[in-house]
């Protein structure tokens, strides 16, 4: 969060700071290669020029909407069964005791090790990489809703339960408002990495897509500049939901006491 | 009112029988209760035999030094904990948790924090309508003094209106029993001064009973009709002081003082600093 | 009585689970009568065959060692970058939206580059696990830093500390359970990519035994059983990191009010 009462000049200093950051990453990247002469890997203005290739063929937008409606989808379809699920283990000490153990043990599985798995089920096309996706944000998901409810002070339950509240009111009105900043914090992470593992889930026999985009430049031809466009606008756009769903979670908390914030 | 300036002193085993003059019906009576727990495999008592009556429109302090227990035995008495043994009647009926009809009133932390104000104030008035429901929650905003911050946050108010603010919220439901856990602990003396005030007000116009949670000598010998005098490791009951005082009460009048004192020797505390 | 019914629940509980979870799985291969799909069963008779074969032990040893490897020399670089950010804030400024910029991007992305830069082999490997736990390794020191109190920095100048008696006394000592919390997140994720690491021309390895079981003569016996592996050796090195955090000089912060 901005310190109240910055002077302007030492925040256009900030600012100024950051974008030297990047100006220096993209020097060094230049300077790497001009002194290496590595024959294959793109110089900064080549993957420029190839994202303007990209633009002028029209196919850019198309696999930026192709990637963005696939984690949209599994990621949407995640929340839907985590949340729940998470609340319940959280809520119910039996049933965390039950499940939380197979929760924990799914996590440290990559989503590439799915992969055959997703083809066979579902195979080929967009199932299998939603599949991928969703599976790649759930157990974090029903990580963070679990711990989530666990963390809502015992205060907050005990009062109430005073007003009378039974099971499903005190969800509503107690359980998720305060679990919120959490539960938003969680939400944000997952998304980054729902964003991460979409590479992966398109490298299943898809024809589109920023993964497809990286994974088919390569294949077809090393056009390493169009990799190097893909990764640049993969991380692009990953900043721009992260920043998009910071700015969502401080509008649902206004007024609260702010959750932490990275810079 | 009596004008001697006496104490009823009794020892805990004495309360039972209800002092003839009072004539107010029964409303809490503890029978027996004791509270033990495992705690890093060693059992621990933290009650043990408390017997305890409250009438009607009693204002009762439970007084002690911190882990006396006096904190679990209105947890038990509100509903929250059950006790080991014992048993706990309101109007006759075995409390088995939380009820509405008897509100609890935490630190200032039990605000939520992620409704307003008037969020707060109208948390258990879901049933009524709007109409009515708005009503309530201004007459509530204006007796605690919060007029114009109706849509602030908990997170937006200083410590004193927050404290004002969890009053509200339980007053706004028209309980007939207030439980208080050191409610006004951490906030300053002055605004805690200016609370009391404010409770003792309350408690005569709105007719609550209110069993009040302190280890401040001072608090319970200017608010309560009673001082159960509560001894730690296991907690109990060691004294009950009946204040004979009428509100308001002057706190440096010779019988004030006298009462101070009394309570200053029964916890072990030196007059001298 | 009550706390041993609970830890008899907890060992109960999941077991009882766990055998539901297998049996569910048996009965629905059973039901849709798939061939290529396996049985619990098929899965522990392949897990024999590797290690009959001597495959099974000789693959995991050889991805913990990646995995460590790649770990450790992202610990080396990051923690003292993190450390340095937490503290000069003009340094976090210049390089703080350069790794939010190259942390969302999939490893995966990176193997092209990777390859390029040192060919197929394990190098290769051992630097893609290294850029994956770089970038979050560095911001979680970086935020351990952070998030120590300004109070203890002011009580530690006021007992007349210097700049590194401040840091070695006070922000390292503060910082540290905030750090290993990090340093045990990113493990896992050093973890996590594994199997895309291992994609790019190794020959051992469970990522390698994923992918080389399907394309060869799609086993899927094998395919589960690496998975399966992959998660059960994933939460048991996550639980050996938690252990750090029971360390004395730790616990405090992980006390929870009751």
């Amino acid at each position: 969060m901005m310190k109240l009462g910055r002077p302007s000049w030492l925040q256009t200093r900030d600012a100024a700071r950051s974008a030297g950051g990047l100006v220096l990453l993209v020097l060094a990247w230049d300077l790497a290669l001009y002194l290496s002469a590595a024959p294959l890997l793109p110089r900064p203005w080549q993957v420029v020029l190839g994202l303007a290739e990209l633009l002028t063929r029209g196919v850019l937008l198309k696999h930026i909407a192709a990637s963005l409606f696939r984690v949209t989808w599994g990621f949407l379809l995640a929340v839907g069964l985590a949340i729940p699920l998470g609340f319940a283990l959280g809520w119910n000490a039996r049933a965390g005791r039950a499940l939380g153990p197979f929760v924990q043990f799914l996590r440290p599985i990559s989503p590439l090790a799915w992969i055959p798995i997703a083809i066979l089920w579902f195979g080929v096309g967009d199932p299998p990489a939603v599949f991928i996706i969703f599976l790649a944000s759930l157990t974090p998901l029903v990580l963070t809703a679990m711990n989530a409810v666990r963390n809502v002070p015992a205060v907050y339950v005990n009062a109430g339960q005073n007003f009378g509240l039974g099971t499903r009111e005190l969800f509503l009105r107690i359980l998720l408002p305060a679990s919120l900043p959490d539960l938003l914090a969680g939400l944000r992470l997952t998304l980054g990495i729902a964003w991460l593992v979409v590479v992966a889930a398109e490298m299943i026999a898809v024809n589109s897509g920023l993964g497809f985009l990286i994974v088919d430049s390569r294949n077809a031809g090393n056009r390493y500049d169009l990799v190097v466009a893909g990764m640049v606008l993969i991380g692009l756009i990953g900043l721009l939901l992260d920043w998009t769903i910071s700015r969502l979670a401080r509008g649902f908390l206004r007024g609260r006491d702010m959750i932490g914030d990275t810079p | 009112m009596s004008s001697v300036a006496t104490a009823r002193l009794l020892p805990a085993e004495e309360t039972t029988p209800a002092p003839c003059a009072d004539t107010r019906p029964v409303k809490l009576r503890v029978t027996g209760v004791s509270v033990s727990f495992r705690m890093e495999g060693v059992q621990r008592t933290v009650l043990e035999g408390i017997n305890l009556e409250c009438r009607e429109g009693e204002f009762i302090c439970l007084l002690g030094p911190s882990g006396c227990g006096k904190s679990t035995l209105l947890n038990v008495i509100g509903g929250f904990l059950t006790p080991t043994q014992g048993q706990v009647l309101i109007d006759g009926q075995p409390v088995t948790g939380p009820d509405p009809r008897r509100i609890f009133v935490f630190q200032e932390r039990g605000v939520f924090p992620w409704l307003t104000v008037e969020g707060n104030i109208g948390f258990g008035l879901q049933h009524l309508p709007a109409e009515q429901r708005r009503q309530r929650i201004a007459h509530y905003v204006e007796m605690v003094g919060l007029r114009g911050f109706e849509r602030a946050y908990p997170s937006e108010l200083s410590g004193g209106m927050k404290q004002r603010l969890e009053v509200a919220r339980a007053l706004a439901v028209n309980p007939d029993m207030l439980y208080l856990d050191e409610s006004f602990g951490a906030l300053d003396y002055i605004t805690r001064h200016t609370m009391r005030r404010e409770l003792l007000r309350l408690w005569t116009t709105e007719k609550k009973t209110i069993l009040f949670v302190t280890h401040d000598i001072d608090e319970s010998v200017q608010l309560a009709d009673r001082v159960v005098v509560m001894s730690a490791r296991p907690g109990r009951i060691q004294r009950v002081v009946d204040i004979d005082l009428p509100h308001p009460r002057d706190i440096s009048a010779p019988r004030y003082l006298q009462y101070r004192d009394e309570l200053l020797d029964e916890l072990g505390v030196a007059h001298k600093v | 009585m009550r706390p041993s019914r609970k830890t008899l629940e907890t060992l109960l509980l999941p077991t009882l689970t766990g055998l539901l979870l297998l049996l569910l799985w048996h009965g629905a291969v059973r039901l849709s009568k798939t061939t290529t799909f396996p049985t619990p069963w098929q899965v522990l008779r392949g897990m024999e065959e590797l290690a009959s074969q001597g495959r099974l032990t000789g693959y995991i040893r050889d991805s913990i060692h990646r995995v460590v490897t790649g770990y450790l020399l992202a610990v080396a670089v990051g923690l003292p970058a993190g450390l340095f950010m937490g503290l000069h804030a003009p340094t976090a400024r210049v390089l703080g939206p350069v790794i939010q910029l190259l942390r969302p991007i999939s490893p995966l992305a990176w193997i092209p580059v990777s390859i390029i830069l040192f060919g197929v082999a394990n190098t290769a490997t051992v630097f893609l696990i290294f850029l994956a736990s770089l970038f979050p390794l560095t911001l979680a020191a970086m935020n351990a830093v952070r998030s120590v109190p300004a109070i203890y920095l002011r009580a530690g100048q006021n007992f007349g500390l210097g700049r590194v008696a401040l840091l070695r006394r006070v922000i390292l000592p503060a910082a540290l359970p905030y750090a290993l919390t990090g340093l045990r997140l990113s493990f896992g994720i050093a973890w996590l990519v594994v199997v895309a690491a291992e994609m790019i021309g190794v020959d051992s390895g469970l990522g390698y035994l994923i992918i080389d079981a399907r394309n060869a003569g799609k086993r899927y016996d094998l395919v589960v059983a690496g998975i399966l592996l992959i998660g059960s050796i994933g939460l048991g090195l996550d639980v050996l990191m938690r252990r750090l955090e029971r360390a004395r000089s730790v616990r405090w912060a992980y006390h929870r009010e009751t």
